[in-house]
């Protein structure tokens, strides 16, 4: 090559970057954030949320690429195939959502341990390293798709296992990152203050690691590769994460409302207790059907059936707190996702769980839209709120401990993110609650789970018709995200008026 | 009214924490240990990997109420009998290659996946192979070219090529023939079988 025509182009890409820079430093006067607002811990908690608010934005748009698929299914056909699709839309979620609890926790560890996060470099470094590795596994994901039936392409491409499907390489360097995430934790709660919270914290933090790693391994025994793989997912949500929200919610109470630390504590205690008495063995409502012992049924059956009681604790503990402390509160858009988590999660998880759980029902609704309606209100009403929650106080914080009670400036935008996010998701609950009935009684029920069964409920118009309704309220939820972007970036700008101060 | 009463205090709920969680742990790793050994391949519940060289079939209890495998007489694929050595590499092989092309996230697999295309569990056994004769040879060439070879029932619905090679999709076939055996405590429901009569 000759260097004239080398230089052309090093010239090129070096107007580009300056453009890049340009339009990047526009943006930074634009959303005019100030970070010495900030303590150390908190500037690299909003990394991470910055990160997950990346991430929802691609899990949704993914989610809309895959719904548009069941309606037209040439739609990108051979080039973003539905699986692709969906893959990056369920990753995504998993992964915006660690990436929100570990901001959460960062943003909640020094003031709750009274001291300076002890490896802040090292919290940096782990950050930058996640984001590579995250970025690599989704240009894998979307680039190469898929490789030979060889070891190889679970190291490197995908697991193939919904969820987790992140190659193999990747799920080491996660445990790597987890683990220094973990060590800062104890770090810095043994070098201050140990308290409640920070026990229950660190204790879960061990088991959701740990759980993570049952994930790892190859098994040919398709039954044993979905017991293991049942551990991951339903110890995940529906046992360490659900405490992990505990913890959260326990602070931010204290921290929202001044509800006293001895009041969170006890009901963090009980949570813990019901939560984990009825959801490690509540684990048996996946062993069901995949080939395990008949004494699944009775087991997974009765421990998650009483799973629905910790959700209805949580609803009464958040709504009595605020309730006592007649809302008043330091961040409305904060208490109101909060309160919105109280009741996503008794509704999507304990309603739509508990509705579908038992081994009668389950035999006709296991593995049809049925199971996809309980997993978009459990995930988003038990998830992504409290992570949103969060997002809210960050900024509110970003901006210098700013007003953010009565009266905010533009409150239109936080309260209409707040209803087409919420009332986006429900309409998709409801057209995939739809779709699951109809797909049990006529592919189950009456057809015999058959392939022509199959085609015949999913050609029926009832179920035709919810695709396009979940479709239309899938735009819904991403218009609420779209406005919840915007008012993340806007909310408090320019607001004189310092928080309202909250007492004990 | 200083007095916490014992369900109130703090250090009650503590314990009473730990203990349900260690005890509902320690259950749940007992019932593992139980539940693995009894589902290795080779045992009742999860057939050894050389029953791929018998007929499978899917059959309903009355007294039972529910269907359950039954493993009759040779019938051979690829009119080869297979070791349980080679049977075990070629379920491997397909296993894997269900991993790479990434069906899970279109299918399900034992019920669990995705809800874009049928289930797999008992794929083999389905009526849509149109005869017993026909089944493996059917299959081996959807799987590796299903954008000429699908039957999509109207929906339009396709499977996208996955660039299965005619090995891969031979262990595909291996490897549900050998999941259709696995007793899956009656799921699913009401199935009838491409051996079943009209
Ligand atoms: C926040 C907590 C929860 C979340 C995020 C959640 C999410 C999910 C998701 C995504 C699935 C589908 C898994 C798949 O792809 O196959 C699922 C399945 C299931 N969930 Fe939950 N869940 C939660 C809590 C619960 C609770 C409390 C119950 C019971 C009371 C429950 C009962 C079930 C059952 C029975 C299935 C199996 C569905 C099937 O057979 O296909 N879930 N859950
Ligand atoms: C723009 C809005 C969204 C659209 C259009 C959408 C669409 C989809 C589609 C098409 C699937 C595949 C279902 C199948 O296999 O048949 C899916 C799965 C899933 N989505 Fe969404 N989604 C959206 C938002 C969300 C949100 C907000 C969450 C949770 C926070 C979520 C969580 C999930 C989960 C957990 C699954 C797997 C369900 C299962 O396997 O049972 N989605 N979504
Ligand atoms: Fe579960």
């Amino acid at each position: 090559m000759d260097t004239s025509n080398t230089m052309g182009i090093m010239q090129k890409a070096s107007t580009l970057l300056d453009k890049a820079r340009i339009c990047v430093n526009d943006f930074k006067t634009w959303v005019a954030l100030d970070s010495t607002n900030l303590s150390d811990g908190q500037q690299l908690a909003v990394k991470y949320f910055t990160v997950a608010v990346i991430l929802f934005f691609a899990q949704l748009l993914f989610g809309m690429l895959a719904a548009t698929q069941f309606i037209f299914p040439n739609f990108l056909y051979g080039f973003l195939d539905f699986s692709v699709n969906r893959m990056v839309h369920i990753n995504a979620m998993v992964i915006w959502m660690l990436y929100g609890f570990i901001g959460c926790i960062y943003w909640l560890l020094e003031d709750e341990s009274g001291t300076e996060i002890v490896g802040l470099k090292l919290g940096n470094i782990a950050f930058w390293v996640l984001t590579g590795a995250v970025t690599l596994v989704v240009l894998v994901y979307l680039l190469v798709q898929i490789g030979p039936g060889k070891d190889s392409s679970l190291w490197f491409i995908n697991e193939g296992r919904e969820y987790i499907e992140a190659p193999r390489w990747a799920d080491i360097g996660i445990v790597i990152v987890v683990l220094t995430f973990f060590y800062n934790v104890v770090a810095t709660f043994s070098k201050g203050k140990w308290s409640g919270i920070a026990g229950v914290l660190t204790l879960d933090l061990v088991a959701l690691a740990g759980l993570y790693v049952a994930g790892m391994f190859y098994m040919t025994n398709i039954t044993h590769d979905q017991y293991w793989w049942w551990w991951v997912i339903h110890l995940w949500v529906e046992a360490t994460w659900e405490v992990l929200v505990g913890v959260i919610m326990a602070w931010s109470l204290m921290k929202l409302l001044g509800v006293k630390r001895k009041i969170v504590q006890t009901w963090l205690y009980i949570e813990v207790a019901l939560m984990f008495g009825s959801g490690i063995l509540g684990l048996g409502h996946h062993y069901f059907w995949i080939g395990t012992p008949e004494y699944w049924l009775t087991i997974g059956g009765f421990f998650s059936a009483l799973e629905p009681i910790p959700l209805v604790a949580m609803v009464v503990h958040a709504v009595y707190d605020a309730g006592t402390h007649s809302f008043k509160n330091g961040n409305h858009p904060a208490l109101a996702w909060i309160i919105a988590q109280a009741f996503g999660n008794f509704f999507g998880a304990g309603v739509w769980g508990f509705m579908h759980t038992l081994p009668q029902i389950n035999l006709f609704t296991h593995g049809t839209q049925w199971s996809a309606s309980h997993g978009h209100l459990a995930f988003f009403g038990a998830y992504a709120t409290i992570n949103i929650a969060f997002f809210y106080l960050a900024i509110q914080h970003w901006r210098g401990n700013v007003w953010m009670s009565e009266g905010i400036k533009n409150g239109w935008r936080w309260k209409w993110a707040l209803g087409l996010l919420n009332g986006g998701v429900l309409g998709m609950t409801i057209a995939l609650l739809i779709a699951g009935y109809e797909q049990s009684f006529i592919e189950r029920a009456v057809e015999g789970s058959t392939w022509a069964g199959y085609f015949t409920a999913q050609n029926h118009p009832s179920f035709q018709a919810a695709m396009v309704w979940r479709w239309f309220f899938g735009l819904v939820t991403f218009a609420g995200l779209i406005l919840l972007i915007w008012d993340l970036l806007t909310i408090g700008k320019g607001e004189e008026r310092k928080a309202a101060v909250i007492e004990q | 009214m200083n007095e916490t009463p014992l369900w109130a205090s703090e250090s009650f709920w503590k314990k009473t924490a730990i203990w349900v969680t260690a005890g509902s742990f320690i259950i749940l790793v007992v019932l593992t240990f139980d539940s693995l050994s009894k589902t290795s391949a080779g045992s009742k519940r999860v057939p050894a990997y050389s029953v791929i060289n018998k007929k499978i079939d899917y059959q309903f209890k009355e007294d039972l109420h529910k269907s359950i495998p039954v493993i009759g007489d040779t019938e051979l694929i690829f009119g080869k009998v297979f070791t349980e050595e080679e049977a075990e590499q070629l379920v491997m092989l397909g296993k894997k290659t269900t991993q790479a092309k990434n069906c899970m996230n279109c299918h399900t697999l034992l019920g669990n996946g995705a809800y874009f295309a049928p289930d797999l569990t008992k794929a083999w056994l389905d009526k849509g192979w149109v005869s017993k004769e026909m089944r493996e040879d059917l299959m081996v060439k959807f799987l590796m070219n299903p954008e000429k070879n699908a039957r999509t029932f109207g929906s339009n619905r396709k499977m996208p090529n996955l660039n299965i090679t005619e090995a891969e999709a031979k262990g595909v076939v291996a490897f549900l023939k050998w999941m259709s055996s696995i007793d899956t405590n009656g799921f699913p429901y009401n199935f009838k079988t491409i051996n079943a009569e009209e």
